[in-house]
């Protein structure tokens, strides 16, 4: 170190012990050097320590009472996961979840137990509809009691309902995989048909609600495909892999309507925001 | 902690009124509840005063921007809310408390004010301080690492203030936050809103009377979705004159007074 650029020892000490003897000029020149000149600094506490014990022993002081001030302060940080998922997942969608894991346990257990090839797999006429449930929950005032307040921050929109949606879609496609792989179903039949469901209830919630529009597609599904192929015990036509490329297409289209009208949520339900 | 100021902030405004409505007209559900209403209102604290069904509440979701008008124009920050406009630049600036402040039981009121803080796009290594500084402003520094569903109805009132400012918002909409709070902590809201009103347009929506008296710095009375009167908190006792209206204070017997006069020259 060159000593001829930095503070000299005897400079320092003086400073330490009150900056008595220094001119108001040095004084200055010290400090301003000490600002930028982390070694400088250390020579400083090394000279605190031998030669100013009274500053050793308030600064010790300082330290104490402010531990334990500190100990008594709230915590500023308290990183749990609640915080991070809530950011995908509204806390009211679990309920939703979980029910939808139990219908689907319970479609699997009938497929177990009928076992029977002529029988269409209750999996596999379930599996378009099972992410219903959740999505839902995901942008709904009944729902979300946070929703008002949500809808009215800038992160509400399109991207907000397409977040809350992919962490309903990742705890439901694997679960549905799993089903599907234990009742004998591939998951290239059942995969499209559910994820033209999903964006078809966004694209739908647009105009009615997205609470309504899961219940109405959900409805519409159940009483034109579930009921007829369960009792004419077939496997109904729109799941075979023929009209996989209708699905392709009509998740193509409701994709556009969707981008169109995402202006409908970052808006209350009560209001005409669409209508122009 | 002093926050650090934006360029933003500092910028002149090229607006002459913070909010400001003409002929503006807000649909809830079937019935047009603001209809025709002109309004102007800048920085301060406004009391936004009328019968229930006024309209109160549709104007303050509308101003909140997540009722769209359906007619005239309204205009907030210098922006027209009416066409296709990007908001989230715009609501980065308003805070907001609803009517129905609902809020999630599980979490405490430190984690529920980040989630808002998050929810407003505010810079995560500001959001902590942002939120302590929210919290000791509405006095619930020892409750911050409580659950939500612990507090009281009074807490969780000031709960939703703090979410409402913890942005920071040059437009702050508060619909009813007095109730629930008992008369120690609506004194201490009326300070915290004189304090918010320096710097910031505040609308506050409520049935109190006498708390637009002491806290606010302009009041504007609604009916039928129509402005029937917006002046100073005096004016209301003025108005009150020799008229004997229903109240027992001078305010409240102007306010009756202003709205009976309202009706019989619409009838």
């Amino acid at each position: 170190m060159n000593l001829s650029n930095h503070v000299t020892t005897a400079a320092l000490e003086r400073y330490a012990t009150g900056g008595a003897g220094i001119g108001a000029d040095a004084l200055w020149a010290v400090e301003v050097h000490l600002d930028s000149c982390a070694p400088c600094r250390e020579r400083l506490g090394d000279a605190v320590a031998r030669h100013s014990p009274e500053t050793v022993s308030l600064l010790a002081l300082v330290q104490a009472n402010l531990a334990s001030e500190v100990a008594r302060s709230p915590r500023m940080h308290s990183r749990r996961l609640p915080r991070r998922i809530s950011r995908w997942a509204p806390p009211g969608l679990w309920p939703r979840l979980a029910m939808t894991l139990l219908v689907l346990a319970a479609a699997l257990g009938l497929d177990l137990a009928a076992s029977s090839q002529a029988f269409p797999s209750l999996v596999l006429l379930v599996a378009p509809v099972a992410p219903l449930l959740g999505v839902a929950a995901v942008w709904s005032v009944g729902l979300d009691p946070a929703h008002e307040l949500v809808v009215a921050s800038p992160r509400a929109g399109l991207n907000m309902v397409l977040r809350r949606t992919l962490a309903v879609l990742i705890v439901v496609i694997p679960a549905l995989t799993v089903a599907g792989w234990l009742a004998g179903e591939s998951p290239a039949r059942w995969l499209l048909p559910c994820l033209a469901f999903t964006a078809g209830a966004l694209a739908f919630g647009e105009l009615i609600g997205l609470r309504w529009a899961a219940a109405a597609l959900a409805l519409l599904w159940t009483a034109g495909v579930i009921t007829p192929s369960v009792l004419a015990a077939r496997t109904p036509v729109l799941l075979e892999p023929a009209s996989l490329p209708y699905w392709a297409g009509l998740i193509a289209v409701i994709a556009v309507a969707l981008v169109l009208r995402r202006d409908a949520y970052t808006g209350l339900r009560s209001s005409t925001w669409f209508v122009r | 902690m002093v926050r650090a100021v934006s360029a933003a902030e500092t910028a002149a405004t090229t607006y002459a009124w913070a909010i400001h409505a003409e002929a503006l007209r807000v649909r809830a559900g079937r019935r047009m509840a603001v209809d025709g209403l002109d309004l102007s209102m800048d920085t301060g604290v406004h009391g936004l005063l009328g019968p229930n069904g006024a309209g109160k509440t549709t104007l303050v979701r509308s101003i909140a921007t997540v009722l769209r008008p359906a007619g005239g124009t309204l205009t907030i920050l210098g922006e027209k809310v009416n066409g296709r406009i990007d908001l989230r630049a715009l609501r980065r600036q308003i805070g907001y408390l609803p009517q129905e402040f609902g809020y999630y039981r599980r979490f405490t009121v430190r984690e529920f004010i980040e989630y808002i803080a998050w929810l407003k796009e505010m810079p995560a290594a500001e959001t902590p301080a942002a939120v302590q500084r929210a919290i000791e402003r509405v006095g619930l520094t020892d409750r911050a690492d409580d659950r939500m569903k612990t507090l009281s109805g009074g807490m969780v009132r000031r709960a939703g203030i703090a979410q409402a400012i913890v942005n920071d918002p040059r437009i702050l909409l508060l619909d009813e936050p007095t109730a629930g709070l008992d008369p120690d902590q609506r004194l201490q809201f009326r300070a915290l809103l004189r304090d918010l009103g320096t710097d910031t347009c505040v609308v506050v929506s409520t049935h109190l009377v006498e708390d637009v008296a002491a806290a606010c710095t302009d009041v504007v009375l609604i009916d039928a979705g129509r402005l029937v009167h917006q002046g100073v908190p005096a004016d209301l006792a003025a108005a009150a004159g020799q008229d004997s209206g229903a109240g027992d204070s001078a305010a409240e017997r102007g306010y009756s007074a202003i709205l009976r006069r309202h009706r019989e020259t619409q009838s």
